[in-house]
This record gives structure tokens, sequence and C-alpha cells, in this order.
């Protein structure tokens, strides 16, 4: 990060940096994360950030929390291309992209109340990337075809 | 590959393998009424579970299964199976998977087929899953098309009445959009083509869409009718103005070819009055009639490979 946006959003001690989200996609992502309201972290959001990799983009900041991978697969559905640090004692110790899978499975609901994944059968729901952007999934069973709000609405 | 394949999607099919079917269909077009000499399928088990009613895709395939020898085993309604008991459709499956050479299911769920494909070791053919796929019939309406016009590449197809939720409709020009067709799209403002589906077929073939079919009807080499259905009406009064607009009248007929194909997928209602049938350019009875060959050569390719 640049000397200019670090001023914005101070370094933390532990926990996750989700930077490069595509601009104005920061309040989807938390809501990826179950992020609504108060959950006893310290959570710092920029939105219309200026990025030399982006132009502009947001950036999430999370005190205390490292994310796992199921949560980074959901992320990369409305960010693909997000950059994620996880730093311990102000220092990044991992950082990588998050890349949206070929296939998404068992972490979105479909959206069509009539798709068999949603009638109490043993199975697990199934979706294609279809288009990355804007990113269209299409559940491999029914078929229908799902965009960005639907796809935050059904992540379960 | 043909042997054992399941039969999900029409788009699981290319081109080339439509046109095997058609062909296979032709070859056994004289036994659908007669029974083919050879029995074919003698000694296997055809399993037609169908979880909702049918009248001519479940009596179509069980014709089909028996002229070419096969036995037939299933059921047509749910009261005395143990989906009544509350079994899940993948149990049912696989239990019928050990007493069948295939599997013919409907269902009244979307994509119930595609995950039945995945449990079953034997194949599995779709007959209808809800609003979703319903391939056979499909292959039975290019069928239909192929006979009755002599061809399908370089046809101006029709579709008229409920586009937005008939998925005959659009299934079948999902599939035409293979050949090379013009396809005209006639239907009130709110029941026209979903935005995804002319999204997907314009990128390979002409698409018109129109609100009056007089003006459209003189350029068909084939009409293709569907139901318009109450239920997708909030106000009766509305539904009743919207249908009557829609009932094919001898006189709009007689603005077309004389060639012309008049196909529907039946059940019809009121949209194709009595008197249409009668006239050379209806076929929608010999386009049920067609389901028999069309599923017979599927069964054959799919238990012989051939």
């Amino acid at each position: 990060m640049s000397e200019e946006q670090t001023l914005k959003i101070e370094k933390i001690q532990k926990g996750t940096v989700i930077d490069h989200i595509p601009v104005g996609r920061a309040l989807q992502v938390l809501k990826i994360l179950n992020i609504y309201s108060d959950i006893g972290l310290t959570v710092s959001i920029a939105i219309h950030v200026k990025s030399k990799k982006l132009g502009l983009k947001d950036v999430i900041k999370i005190e205390e929390r490292i994310l796992d991978s199921s949560e980074l697969n959901k992320i990369a559905l409305v960010a693909e291309g997000a950059t994620i640090s996880i730093v311990d004692n102000f220092e990044v110790i991992k950082k990588f992209s998050v890349k949206a899978p070929e296939v998404v499975i068992g972490i979105l609901r479909c959206s069509n109340p009539r798709c068999i994944t949603n009638t109490g059968e043993n199975v697990k729901s199934s979706f294609i990337i279809t288009s990355k952007d804007p990113i269209i999934l299409k559940c491999h069973y029914c078929e229908r075809e799902m965009e960005t709000d639907e796809i935050i609405e059904n992540i379960v | 590959m043909w042997l054992n394949r399941d039969l999900v999607s029409i788009g699981d099919l290319s081109k080339e393998e439509i046109l095997e079917v058609l062909a296979k269909a032709n070859s056994l077009l004289e036994y659908g009424k007669s029974g083919h000499p050879d029995l074919p399928l003698k000694g296997k088990i055809i399993a037609t579970l169908f979880y909702e009613p049918s009248t001519r895709t479940r009596l179509s395939f069980e014709s089909a299964a028996k002229r070419m020898g096969a036995e037939v085993l299933g059921f047509g309604s749910l009261e005395s199976t143990s989906v009544a008991k509350g079994e899940t459709l993948l149990d049912t499956v696989r239990i019928i998977d050990g007493y069948s050479d295939a599997i013919v299911l409907r269902h009244p769920s979307e994509g119930a087929a595609r995950l039945a494909s995945e449990y079953s070791e034997v194949p599995v053919i779709n007959a209808g899953d809800g609003a979703g796929q319903h391939p056979t019939q499909t292959l039975l309406d290019i069928f239909t098309i192929w006979k009755e016009v002599g061809k399908v590449d370089d046809t101006t197809i029709g579709f008229v009445g409920d586009l937005k939720y008939g998925r005959t409709v659009h299934s079948l020009s999902k599939a035409l959009s293979l050949f090379n067709v013009n396809l005209h799209f006639i239907s009130p403002e709110q029941l026209k083509l979903p935005k995804h589906i002319r999204k997907e077929i314009e990128k390979k073939v002409t698409v018109k869409e129109h609100k009056d079919l007089e003006e459209v009807i003189p350029k068909l080499d084939v009409l293709y009718v569907t139901r318009i259905q109450k239920e997708r009406f909030p106000d009766p009064e509305e539904y009743k103005k919207v249908a009557g607009t829609y009932v094919l009248r001898a006189s709009t007929v007689s603005r077309g070819k004389r060639s012309m194909v008049i196909m529907h997928p039946l059940p019809r209602v009121d949209e194709i009055p009595f008197e249409i049938d009668n006239l050379p350019q209806a076929r929608y009875f010999r386009q049920a009639a067609y389901g028999v060959p069309v599923r017979m050569a599927l069964l054959d390719l799919i238990l012989r490979g051939e």
C-alpha cells in the first residue's frame, strides 16, 4: 500500500487485509463475510481509494480475524483478483490473490425455488462459471443462471 | 458414443447427433405402428418413473419400448409408491437402477434428471423436469419439421403463444439455433421470450419478435402454436383478451403458405379450434405420433449403441 493510503486506514497488528477489491464492491464483500453490524472486531473499510493497479478500488481490514479458504472462495465470486494479506505483528506473513474457481460447489443456494437442490435431496449445489465479468453462474442441475445480486443473496 | 449415455438436456447433443436420431427414427418409422420384427431390445427392461401425470410422454415411451421388444415397469402416479412415504428421488433411483436397463424420468423439480443421472449406473432419459428440460419432445419436434417440411436447414419457423413460460419453445428454439433457420416469435408483451434465451440464440440465427401473427404468417414454413395458460395472468379479464387475440383462425392460416406446417406440443385448449384440424396444414397429431419412432430410435441408440 502507498503512504497516502496507509494514512487513511491504520496498519493492523494482526488480521486480514483485503485489498484491490473492485471499486464499489466492499459492502458486498462484507455481506459475504457476514459482517453486518458490530462483530466485536475492528473493521476498517475504505471505498473509492486511488489505486495504481485498478484506478480505483475498495479496501477492507479486519483485525484479529484470519479468513479461511471457504470464505475466500466466496469473496472471489464478487471480487475476483482481490489481494489478501494475512498480517501478524504488523508484518505481512502471507499474501495472495483470490481467483474464482471454475466450479462452485456447496457455498451457494440455487435461486430457483423449483431446483432439485432445494427440495431436501442429499445433494450439494454446484455451479459453473459461464462469465467472469460480470460474474454469471449456471446451476449444474436446473441450468438457471445467477448474476451478482442473486449470488450475494444466495450465499450460505 | 450412444451406448449407455444419459439424455438430460437437448444441449447435451450436437447437430450431428440430432441428425443421427432423426435418420434412425426415420428408419424405424414403419415399426412405430407394427412393432420391430427383430425385437432388438428383447430382454431389456425400461423403468418409467413418472412423478407427475403425463399422457403422451409416458405412453409413447412405453409404446416405443414395447415396439422394440423391451419390457416396461414403473409408475405413472405416486399413490402406491414409496415416494408417497417420503422416499427421496435419489433413493428411488438407486433402487430402480438395480431393476432396469434404463430409467425414463419425469419429475416436477428442475434438474432432477441431471441429479438422477449422477447416481444411476444405468442411463437416465429425461422425460421432463418441471419447467426445465424435455429433450425427447424437442427431438420429436425437430423430426416433425424434418419430415413434414422436408428439411430443417433453410426454414422459417414462427412460435406463437406463451413464449415466456413454455419450455418446449425454449428448448426447441435453442436446438434449432444449431441449424440454419430464421426464427420469429409472436406473443403478447407479457409472454415474450425470456431475454437470456433470445440472447443465446441470436448469436447463431436470425431472431425477430412480433405481436401480430397476421403480418408474419406469409413467411412461415412452420407455425408452432403453444397454449396460453390462464394462471399466468393475475387479471382474468386480461387473460380473456390476450388469449382471444391468439386463437388461430382459418382465415389467418389462409394468409400463410399452403405448404405451411402447423405444430403444437399438445394438449391444446382453445388456441387451435377444431375447424383447423381438417386443414392440410394441421400436423399436430402426426407430430404426437412421431413421438414413438423418435423414442424407439433413442432407446435403441442408448441401449444397444446402434
